[in-house]
């Protein structure tokens, strides 16, 4: 029978963790993320796990392990926060090119500098392009469900790249929670006998991991990698339906929460969809036709059923918890691009919100909705919460 | 002990095989060559970005017979880590059936310098490992520029001699005594002019019991600008001259692996190479003089240490 235990976001990914059971865990501490790396340490000093630790000196050689781990023919999998994820950032894009399917918690914090520990989203979009499979998280029930179905989509052999799991770090990494934690014997049976590719190991038959392709082969394995994400797009609904079967919740490339009448929608990612939800549930109590779309798979992007989702809506505000400066922020771009071939499409508002882990209340978005409402709807980004 | 014959049947061996691309006198596939051929179990290995690497893994074409993984230019040592520990548990689950050996190869740019902190990190977790460090005393591969491994003097692309500055102004960094300081069971330094030695350090750096740290001179045609033919030669006159003493450290122990028998003076080993050659005009004696105070002085300091 599942289990329901008081887990914080972090504590949550950690159960996840023990249950995957992965060969190897190279991990460092950084603020938000630390508590994953101690709360699964403690599971292998008690002998829960069969997992070697390997308490590395940075991010940089915490992903540098992984890779060898990977390749080496091990299930490998690591966590970090912000300045880590940035160290990291070289070796993050030698795992996908090498096709390791590596599985990395990323409880979001805000970048440097001037530092801050709080939660926003620039650490994981600063590295969207670098072909890893990105999964957001609402809450630390999503964070276990996501880490567990992210072993198995790395690991599918059309897709062979590794994936993000994101959480908001402190609002859903340190808050306690109620987690139904599945079975484990559920769990392990999804899991499954990890069956490497081409394994390093295989000292019988050698592999060259990581040669030197110049003009001639570069284009071609980019190419490769290029397939692989969209295989990517598909396999992640039918993995989704398999743990569906498990846990009777649906893992769709996003939420759609009273949307089908809705009249304006915000779309987000993370922790805030919760708290737009509990402003959607009042504001409809007062006939107010609002709703929220709710991205969980950021990359590959499902544009296509985005367009399909929003296409009947009349306003949507789309929230970002990180900027480009410079340029449409990441959630804002990709939303818009989705709208393109539209006939009919709905005006968009983008808002920055929550950089640094200012916060975000209710009052915010019922403000935000009731400007939507009125069609009041302006090309210029509008910061939320911000002194100005 | 190994003789030379047996050492020419062993390098049959093809673990690392022709095809490469170094350069016309390059010594880095010996070293390879050399070293691998010292471990009795099958050897997986992890290379950082350098010479060796872009050499002989030219898509679609490999020198490797054995396991590879290229990672990238700072983190051989954490790449094998990773490895290493893969190797650990899948064993324990009894998932691998053979003993496997493990090295990792760099140069001096990837060991002393942008890949000191993950090398410094594997050594001190005490991963089964040997570290090899090929030292060419500069980043060879990016065309000579100056590394903490490049000698006093030399000029480099980086640091070029011109006429206000002579070359690096720097002492180079003592990478071996630092491996030493990790407390590691076994630390040595070697010379291809000296072959046998480097295949019994090799032998003892795969039979131990822990990480291992061996640092091969590797003289460079191009950046040390000699010709072609001399690469042994040269390798022998920085032996021969105490600029590449040889020696090891068993678990703790120093032991001088060779003593020159007559006193050959540093600029003997310097004066045939065009890095130095600006050290050779009159008015930089004092530089020369400099540079051979200095090798004299951590040669009486490596003595002492060895008890000799």
């Amino acid at each position: 029978m599942p289990e329901i235990k008081a887990l914080t976001g972090d504590q949550a990914v950690a159960e996840a963790m023990k249950q995957i059971n992965p060969d190897v865990v190279p991990a460092y501490p950084i603020t938000p993320q630390t508590e994953i790396a101690m709360t699964f340490a403690k599971f292998v000093a008690d002998g829960d796990v069969d997992t070697e630790m390997i308490r590395v000196e940075s991010e940089h050689s915490a992903m540098s392990a992984c890779v060898g781990a990977s390749a080496a023919g091990a299930r490998a999998m690591t966590a970090t926060s912000s300045a880590g994820l940035a160290l990291m950032w070289e070796i993050v894009g030698v795992a996908s090119g090498l096709r390791l399917p590596i599985v990395m918690n990323v409880v979001n914090r805000a970048l440097s500098a001037p530092i801050n520990i709080h939660c926003d989203h620039s650490d994981s979009m600063g590295c969207r392009d670098l072909s890893w499979i990105q999964i957001y998280s609402e809450d630390a029930q999503e964070a276990y469900e996501h880490t567990i179905l992210a072993v198995r989509l790395a690991e599918n052999k059309k897709v062979l790249l590794p994936v993000m799991v994101m959480q908001d770090g402190f609002i859903t990494s340190h808050s306690l929670e109620n987690v139904e934690v599945l079975e484990d014997s559920k769990i392990k049976k999804f899991i499954g006998e990890y069956k490497p590719h081409k394994p390093l190991l295989d000292i019988k038959n050698p592999v060259t991991y990581g040669p030197l392709p110049l003009q001639n082969a570069y284009f071609e394995m980019k190419r490769q990698q290029i397939d692989a994400m969209e295989n990517a797009h598909k396999i992640f609904l039918d993995i989704g339906e398999e743990l569906s079967k498990i846990t009777k919740r649906k893992y769709y490339y996003f939420e759609e929460y009273k949307t089908k009448d809705a009249k304006a929608v915000i779309v987000v990612l993370n922790s805030t969809a919760g708290t737009t939800k509990a402003v959607i549930d009042r504001m409809r109590q007062e006939g107010k036709k609002v709703g929220l779309l709710k991205i969980r798979l950021f990359r590959p992007f499902p544009y296509k059923e985005v367009a399909n989702a929003l296409k009947d809506i009349k306003f949507a505000a789309v929230l970002d918890r990180s900027d480009s400066f410079g340029a449409n922020a990441p959630l804002y771009s990709e939303i818009k691009n989705s709208l393109y071939d539209l006939t009919k499409r709905p005006k968009l508002q983008n808002c920055i919100f929550g950089l640094g882990g200012r916060d975000i209340s209710e009052d915010d978005i019922e403000k935000l909705f009731s400007d939507l409402l009125k069609g009041n709807v302006s090309d210029k980004v509008k910061f939320i919460g911000l002194n100005e | 002990m190994v003789t030379i014959k047996d050492l020419a049947k062993k390098l049959e061996e093809k673990k690392f095989v022709a095809g490469h691309r170094t350069c016309a006198g390059c010594g880095i596939p010996l070293i390879v060559r050399t070293v691998l051929a010292a471990s009795s179990k099958p050897v997986v290995v992890a290379v950082a970005t350098g010479c060796l690497e872009v050499t002989s893994t030219i898509y679609p074409y490999s020198s490797w017979n054995i396991p590879y993984i290229h990672n990238a230019f700072e983190n051989a040592a954490s790449t094998i880590s990773g490895v290493e520990t893969a190797y650990k548990v899948l064993r324990k689950k009894g998932k691998i059936k053979e003993e496997i050996n493990f090295a990792a190869f760099g140069g001096d740019g990837g060991t002393y310098d942008i890949g000191f902190q993950a090398l410094s990190g594997a050594l001190e977790r005490g991963h089964k490992f040997v570290y090899v460090l090929y030292d060419n005393e500069a980043y060879m591969n990016t065309g000579i520029q100056r590394s903490s491994a490049t000698p006093f003097g030399a000029s480099t692309t980086t640091a070029p001699a011109g006429k206000v500055h002579q070359g690096k102004e720097e002492w180079r960094k003592d990478i071996t005594q630092i491996a030493v300081a990790h407390h590691i069971p076994y630390v040595a330094q070697a010379s291809l002019s000296n072959l046998i030695d480097l295949y019994n350090k090799a032998e003892k750096a795969f039979n131990a019991d822990g990480p291992a740290f061996l640092n091969i001179l590797q003289p460079c045609t191009l950046g040390w600008s000699y010709p072609m033919e001399k690469t042994i030669e040269m390798a022998k006159l920085a032996v021969e001259s105490k600029f590449w003493p040889l020696f090891e450290v068993e678990n703790g122990v120093y032991k001088l692996s060779y003593k020159p028998s007559k006193d050959v003076p540093v600029s003997e080993f310097m004066k045939e190479q065009g890095r130095f050659k600006h050290l050779f005009k009159p008015e930089n004696k004092k530089i020369l003089e400099f540079i051979q105070k200095r090798t004299d002085e951590e040669w009486d300091r490596l003595l002492k240490l060895c008890g000799e």
